[in-house]
């Protein structure tokens, strides 16, 4: 049976068992988006907006859409992959099954707590019921097909005028207890007026199994609240996350999201910010290093609605065997956004003669008094600098390196947490195969 | 010290260095002057070991050791330095991270550990003195937005932390005002000992002016045509290269 099929007859078993007790207006919901799933089934390549990504190759696998959990996982096994060094919340995931005994929620200053349990308490359902899905419908097939079976994910609710003091570490584990598996977490963020958070979410695969993970996030950030979400994507070569990360800002607000791209097969990050007021800022910045036949997609838009907004984006991608990167950035500036000011780069290096970038900005603007400028270069390494370099005494791998540190350095100076950044710097000396004897 | 022996090199077939000799001693500067095209860059990149030059003939002799299979890298580890013409601007490795990188690179080659911290910054500080180097330069990243002459101070910053046996100075005067040209002929001037040489490749005759030359050679058409003693400079200054065609 194709996963599809397997998908849609499956939806009703899921509704009267495993899903969440939602009330009926939420049910409806959930049954109007399996509709509109079968409707429009998995994206294919002839879909303009997957032109360079397929799904094929991990679609026609035998995917366990509801895994047991492994209980027996204990916080030795997933140590390496949470940051210790810092105090924080954390909501730790094992195949799709929110695990109480190695998570550190909190109901004190701002919650921090899980989905299911959220909709227990009617304080907490009321919002869950006005958030929820309200960003993310109708949005694409993918995104339908997690709300539709949405089961478990983040609930972070930070009161007004409250500065979370600890980040929040979202962790989701599959452990390879079912050979091939497809994980759809759903997480809703909602951000009080003159609050500030930070969020770092990371998808990790302890196996060598199979993984499929079509995860979905709704962020609401209200007047003058601050937010920074931070993505590390550093899976295993058998797993394919579909992440689809939806901002609403209100006035006055900053968002910025940050993805740290180096593992996966298959990674395709649909991201989306939507202005709900004037003197926005919203901020995307991401940073691929690829090997092999990895491949990354990053699909973004930030839609200016109103005006005296901006944004900044910043993406840069570093390709190397015969992997593909995909950049495609959306600026939509509508005819009420005067004033607007949005920036857009991405700088593409490739190492490999074999390896591909497409990249395709898409700026439609529509107010006449506004600042938008894109950039995008796709290059090789400097010979000459490599020259020079290694004249100094510098091998050649280190010089490479070093020259790729830097290439990268401005996206990863954008790290507010120390430890986090001293943790994505030793990831990309990792995926760069070397030691540097330095902090840059 | 170096021993260049008859030799040719070529850059995408075309032939630019047609049977070049010279010997260098321990204490010893030699300088190198010719017209443009006459391949004095590329005699520099060709011992600094520049991937793109191939020798076609001849030998580079560096110490009894033929450097042919030697990567640039390694030459460097010999003790080889090359002072660019035009050095690379690196946006993003700071001055300070450059130079302890290439040091503790240069000392793994030799199977020393990684030198101090504290060690290290004192000999940075030293060194950023002798040429006059203010300590805020040494946290810009490497060579980005420099004028001309703070490029070329900051390649003799180098030149006096890694301590070559050879070093090679192609063009450092160019680029320079009379200021800063005394100030790196000064740094120059202080690294020489009897046990290192110095290579200095230049058009004019100014710089040798500070920097004062054992030996002179004319480089004509990949050829050295003429050789003499510090006053055939003056003497090319005076007439200009056409009459030694």
């Amino acid at each position: 049976m194709e996963l599809k099929e397997k998908l849609v007859s499956s939806f009703l078993a899921f509704e009267n068992k495993g899903g969440l007790d939602l009330d009926s207006k939420t049910h409806a919901k959930r049954l109007q988006a399996i509709q509109n799933f079968e409707k429009e089934g998995f994206p294919t390549k002839k879909d303009e907006e997957w032109k360079y990504t397929s799904l094929k190759s991990i679609l026609k696998k035998d995917l366990g859409l509801f895994p047991e959990t492994d209980a027996s996982i204990g916080f030795k096994d997933i140590k390496d992959y949470i940051l210790n060094d810092i105090e924080s919340y954390t909501l730790i995931f094992i195949d799709g099954v929110f695990n109480s005994f190695l998570s550190d929620t909190t109901h004190d200053d701002c919650d921090v707590c899980v989905l299911s349990s959220a909709l227990t308490r009617p304080k907490y359902k009321m919002i869950v019921d006005n958030y929820f899905n309200t960003i993310a419908k109708d949005n694409n097939s993918l995104t339908e097909l997690n709300t539709a079976f949405t089961k478990e994910g983040a609930f972070i609710n930070i009161p007004k005028n409250t500065i979370v003091q600890k980040p929040i570490q979202i962790l989701n584990f599959s452990t390879g207890k079912e050979s091939e598996v497809m994980l759809q977490p759903r997480n809703l963020v909602v951000v009080g007026e003159n609050s500030h958070v930070q969020i770092i979410e990371r998808h990790q695969n302890l196996s060598k199994n199979t993984t499929l993970t079509n995860s979905v996030t709704e962020v609401f950030v209200h007047k003058r609240a601050i937010v920074d979400f931070y993505k590390i994507q550093d899976d295993t070569k058998n797993s394919s996350i579909i992440d689809s990360t939806f901002v609403s800002q209100k006035q006055q607000s900053v968002a910025s999201v940050h993805t740290y791209s180096f593992g996966g097969k298959i990674t395709r990050n649909n991201l989306e910010f939507y202005h709900e007021g004037e003197h926005i800022t919203s901020n995307l910045n991401g940073i691929s290093i690829l090997h092999d036949k990895q491949h990354v997609d990053n699909h973004t838009l930030v839609d200016h609605k109103y005006p005296n907004c901006e944004s900044h984006e910043l993406y840069k991608g570093i390709y190397d065997d015969k992997s593909n990167g995909v950049f495609n950035g959306k600026v939509m500036v509508r005819q009420a956004a005067q004033k607007t000011n949005a920036f857009q780069q991405n700088n593409n290096i490739l190492i490999s003669d074999g390896a591909t970038i497409n990249a395709k900005p898409q700026l439609e603007i529509f107010a006449d008094d506004v600042k938008c400028s894109h950039g995008c270069t796709i290059g090789q390494l400097d010979e000459s600098a490599l020259f020079y370099m290694q004249s100094r005494g510098i091998p050649k791998k280190e010089a490479k390196a070093l020259l790729l540190f830097a290439f990268g350095n401005d996206v990863v100076e954008k790290i507010k947490i120390p430890q986090l950044k001293s943790r994505i710097t030793k990831l990309i000396a990792k995926n760069l195969g070397v030691e540097l004897g330095f902090e840059l | 010290m170096l021993e260049v022996k008859n030799l040719h090199a070529s850059i995408n077939d075309k032939e630019i260095l047609r049977g070049i000799n010279l010997d260098i001693k321990p204490g010893e500067v030699h300088a190198i002057m010719g017209p443009n095209g006459s391949g004095k860059s590329t005699l520099s990149a060709v011992i600094a070991g520049k991937e793109e030059y191939e020798v076609t003939e001849g030998s580079v002799i560096l110490n009894g050791q033929d450097l042919e299979d030697l990567a640039p890298e390694e030459r460097a580890h010999k003790g080889v330095f090359l002072s660019f013409q035009y050095p690379v601007e690196i946006p993003g490795v700071t001055v300070t991270n450059f130079i302890k990188t290439a040091i503790n690179e240069s000392r793994k080659a030799k199977g020393l550990e990684d030198l101090p911290a504290k060690d290290m910054l004192k000999l940075i500080r030293e060194k950023a003195d002798l040429l006059e180097i203010d300590r805020k330069f040494l946290s810009r990243s490497l060579n980005e937005g420099f004028s001309g002459g703070e490029k070329k101070r900051n390649e003799i910053f180098q030149m006096a932390m890694l301590e070559p046996k050879l070093a090679i100075l192609d063009e450092t005067d160019s680029g320079l005002d009379i200021d800063a040209l005394k100030i790196v002929a000064n740094g120059v001037n202080k690294l020489k000992s009897k046990d290192n040489a110095v290579l200095v490749i230049t058009h004019y005759q100014r710089l040798l002016d500070y920097i004062v030359p054992d030996f002179v050679h004319v480089l004509y058409n990949g050829k050295i045509v003429k050789s003499g003693g510090k006053e055939l400079a003056l003497e090319l200054e005076a007439k200009g290269y056409d009459w030694l065609k």
